[in-house]
């Protein structure tokens, strides 16, 4: 490869004299092809053409080979290509503050920027443009950037003629990118459909079957369809049965996808369900507390989020990931601070628990209120959290929701791993189990019962965090997901994280599965209905505790 | 045979002579005396009482289902809103062809929507007695088939507390819908009249609010008459002890389901009268935070006793009226103070204090 650089420079090199030497001869009417101008004189072509020859000019300024060619060729297209009027230089430009940034066209050098009636800007005809599209998509099927070549076949294949389709398959020849050759088999099938050689038209058919392109669905369902007589204009039996099993094909392939979507959006729902939902079924199932305040605590991871990133705005991956660990030790400690001041006096009375931390939760909500606006806050998401993992044209998925998903297996694990193996689980779940049994062989009931309540609010922390990557952090946050949250505790079953974690996928799947055919509300209604009687038939959820662990 | 009536029970009597002096006094004041002059109600006040009223009927209700069932019901401002919408509904049509689109058939907001026909519903709602009959019927059988349901299951505590405040976070949703045909977000207002009365005349005001009194202390007497029946014993025992009640032999679900029901159609009832007085009624009134409130209005007064729901609701609103007058801020920090203070350290409420200083026990 760098030999192969090498020597092109040394052949540049070599012949660049010689052609300066005869610029002058060639620069009129020369057949391209015949002999190659060099880059400038070229690029000079370009300006100094009438607009009558300035189509050839540009055809022979795309085939040179230059660092500045494709540049040189989009800014054109875009009408961004200048003559300075003062001396001629031929630049590219860009409008910045009501006038233009300036490049230099043969060597991309920065210039000064100037106004923009100092410039004289190069005119193109329709005609020229769609040639010029070409030209572009051709030099850039030469671009080692498989995005960059992918983007180029398609602009190619959209109406190749002859010489475009040759280019082409020289391309699928030496092309190893999948995508790509893809996009490719695409464009020749489509192609050959139209031949009237019968077998090339059935071959087609086949590579057709496993395409997937919005084109190659059109196509196929323009050839399948009736006419006004209700016959088929496809006369030939064996094309027509051929394109509707591949039609077939593709369809169901796109239901496949669509499904997946409909999987991944709910799954991705339901991950945020089961954060805002793991804590409080902590809470709720060890303790018999019902914390409403449990979204406010979730609202407080959030906002530090949001104080991190604006502590660290230019690191707002750094203070994401930081505001993880520091949103935990937040909510976990005002979450001790309300068990230690307020649910210790209330122990063996829920209903009361329920109203006083909902006492809790609306001074935390006017304490924020009062300190950040009640207006909503944005919190920016870092570069590797937006965008979408394009899968294919039909299936893309948003990172940011992919990464919640990890996060909530991620967090789930963890919590599972604290109450099986440390010590500190231990003594959760025998206090869970008999209260008094446990106190009798000295378990430090109190202190299991504050630490058993930080470690629910700071789980509601560590969910604020990844709330703030989808929605806005304002201080009804939590009210918005506290409904839902006890639902899904609810559903599974208390005390029971595996039910928490089951019940919040079923339910995100349900409520996306139903939304298209009822709508985002009616959707939310409709489970909301389903869990009020699915609670009458099994008042103990999903998966209810058994044992001595459910008398009390 | 008045007093033998209140014997022992010197708070139900002058509560019930309060409410009838207020149900009188106010409605003389504001006739007798000029604007301006100390003892002077304006009509402002009128309504803001009036409101306050049916706040207590609404307390009253919960008090029924949470001081003496047991059951803490965070959906009662669900019946509430149905009776109110119910009242709305034929409010809303007798506007008749004086709404801004002076569409003689649909109410404004259905032209609005370009909506052709009056859906199947709101038939009958020109007649007041109907729409009277579904003020009460309408929360009723709801209460009716969910109170069936969950009590027949067993549902009980904390469970149901939260399925109830799902109940009405459901309702809201349903109603924010403009779909469902009830207005969505606006809900319904500008009401003109009510039975051929001017709803902004003050007279109508103050008949309003003799309404409300009136409705009040029928309900409060009717209320204690139910509990100091056998039913409001049996009530009052399976609050206490459930299972025992049940060995005893007797149909928990049904006593619940009646209690819980009997309050629904009070709840109606309140939010009726509510409607016409404050001119509007819309889905944020089923939000579960005002259900929520409710509960704090009957645990301030004190939960069990009855006219501490009633002393409570009036007590809390007019604090939050003053309060979100003078620093709006204070507000929500108040009512959450409120709420941690009372569960934790005055869990029978201010009558609980009070009858405890008194040398009776609460509860």
């Amino acid at each position: 490869m760098k030999l192969h650089r090498l020597l092109a420079n040394i052949v540049k090199l070599l012949i660049f004299p010689a052609l300066a030497l005869s610029a002058a001869a060639q620069a009129q009417a020369v057949e391209p092809g015949v002999t190659v101008p060099s880059f400038s004189e070229a690029l000079t072509a370009l300006k100094d053409s009438p607009l009558s020859q300035r189509g050839r000019a540009i055809e022979r300024f795309a085939q040179i080979r230059h660092p500045q060619t494709l540049t040189v060729l989009q800014a054109l297209l875009k009408g961004n290509l200048f003559v300075l009027k003062n001396d001629g230089r031929l630049v590219i430009g860009e409008t910045e503050n009501g006038g233009y940034r300036l490049w230099q066209a043969d060597t991309g050098d920065s210039l000064a920027a100037v106004e923009s009636s100092r410039l004289d800007r190069i005119n193109l005809t329709n005609r020229m443009r769609s040639q010029l599209r070409m030209s572009i998509a051709l030099l850039q099927l030469k671009a080692t950037d498989p995005e960059i070549r992918l983007n180029a076949v398609r602009d190619l294949g959209k109406n190749p003629d002859d010489e475009t389709l040759s280019l082409l398959k020289d391309q699928s020849l030496r092309e190893n990118d999948a995508a790509i050759q893809q996009a490719l088999q695409l464009t020749f099938a489509l192609q050959d459909l139209d031949s009237s050689d019968r077998a090339l038209r059935l071959a087609a058919l086949e590579a057709l079957n496993r395409q997937t392109s919005p084109e190659a669905l059109n196509r196929l369902r323009a050839l399948t369809r009736k006419d006004a007589n209700g016959g088929y204009p496809e006369q030939d039996a064996q094309v027509l049965k051929l394109a509707k099993s591949a039609l077939v094909k593709i369809e169901a392939r796109l239901q496949f996808y669509a499904a997946a979507e409909t999987v991944f959006f709910g799954l991705s729902l339901g991950a945020v369900l089961v954060l805002a939902a793991i804590g409080l079924s902590i809470t709720f199932g060890v303790m018999g507390v019902i914390n409403m305040a449990h979204g406010e605590l979730m609202m407080l991871g959030a906002y530090t989020t949001y104080v991190m990133q604006q502590i660290l705005p230019n690191y707002l991956g750094l203070a994401l990931l930081l505001s993880i660990p520091l949103a935990f030790i937040i909510s976990g400690l005002t979450g001790i601070v309300i068990e230690r001041g307020i649910i210790r006096f209330l122990y063996g009375r829920p209903l009361e628990t329920l109203l006083a931390t909902f006492g809790v939760s609306l001074f935390l909500q006017q304490t924020v209120r009062s300190i950040f606006s009640p207006l909503n806050r944005s919190v920016t998401a870092p570069d590797w959290m937006s965008g979408s993992w394009q899968v294919n044209e039909y299936l893309s998925l948003t990172w940011n929701r992919l990464y919640i998903f990890i996060f909530c297996l991620l967090v789930f694990t963890l919590l599972l791993q604290i109450l099986r193996r440390t010590r500190l689980g231990l003594e959760v779940r025998a206090v869970a189990q008999n209260r008094n049994m446990a106190k009798a062989m000295g378990i430090p009931v109190a202190r299991v019962d504050a630490m058993t309540f930080g470690l629910g609010s700071g789980v509601a922390g560590v969910a604020g965090v990844a709330l703030s990557q989808i929605t806005n952090v304002g201080p009804n946050l939590g009210q918005a997901y506290i409904v839902d949250s006890f639902m899904v505790v609810v559903f599974g079953g208390v005390g029971n994280l595996w039910g928490t974690l089951v019940a919040g996928f079923i339910l995100g799947i349900a409520n996306k599965v139903l939304e298209p055919f009822a709508g985002a509300v009616l959707a939310k209604i409709l489970v909301l209905v389903f869990i009020i009687l699915f609670i009458q038939k099994r008042p103990r959820g999903l998966f209810p505790q058994k044992g001595r662990a459910a008398e009390a | 045979m008045r007093l033998k009536f209140f014997a022992n029970d010197s708070e139900s009597a002058a509560i019930v002579a309060v409410l009838a002096a207020v149900t009188l006094i106010i409605p003389l004041c504001n006739l007798i005396f000029p604007p301006g002059s100390p003892l002077y109600f304006s009509a402002y006040s009128v309504s803001l009482i009036g409101k306050y009223l049916t706040f207590a009927l609404l307390a009253l209700s919960l008090d029924l289902v949470w001081g003496y069932c047991g059951i803490l019901a965070l959906g009662q401002g669900a019946f509430f809103t149905l009776g109110g919408y119910a009242m709305g509904m034929y409010l809303m049509r007798q506007i008749g062809t004086r709404g801004v689109y002076g569409d003689p058939l649909l109410p404004d907001f259905m032209v609005f929507l370009d909506w052709q026909v009056l859906p199947w519903y709101w038939l009958g709602f020109d007649y007041f007695p109907f729409a009277l009959l579904m003020m009460l019927a309408v929360p009723a059988l709801l209460a009716f088939v969910f109170g069936w349901l969950a009590f027949r299951s067993r549902v009980t505590g904390v469970y149901l507390s939260i399925i109830t405040q799902a109940l009405t976070y459901a309702l809201m949703l349903a109603f924010f819908r403009n779909e469902m045909g009830f207005g969505g977000n606006n809900g319904l207002t500008d009401f003109k009249e009510l039975l051929g009365f001017n709803l902004q005349a003050d007279s109508t005001r103050i008949m309003l609010l003799m309404s409300s009194g009136t409705a009040l202390i029928a309900a409060f007497l009717a209320c204690r008459r139910l509990m100091q029946s056998k039913l409001g014993r049996v009530v009052t025992a399976l609050r206490d002890q459930e299972s025992r009640v049940r060995f005893l032999g007797y149909r928990v679900e049904m006593f619940k389901l009646w209690v819980f029901v009997f309050a629904a159609m009070l709840a109606g009832i309140a939010g009726a009268l509510y409607v016409p007085q404050v001119g509007i009624i819309n889905p944020g009134e089923f939000s579960p935070l005002n259900s929520l409130e409710i509960v704090v209005w009957v645990a301030v007064g004190g939960r069990g006793t009855l006219y501490g729901a009633i002393i409570g609701a009036i007590l809390v609103n007019y604090g939050k009226t003053v309060l979100t007058g003078l620093l709006p801020e204070i507000w929500l920090f108040t009512l959450g103070a409120v709420f941690i203070v009372v569960t934790v350290m005055l869990p029978d409420g201010l009558m609980g204090l009070w009858l405890r200083k008194t040398g009776r026990a609460g509860l």
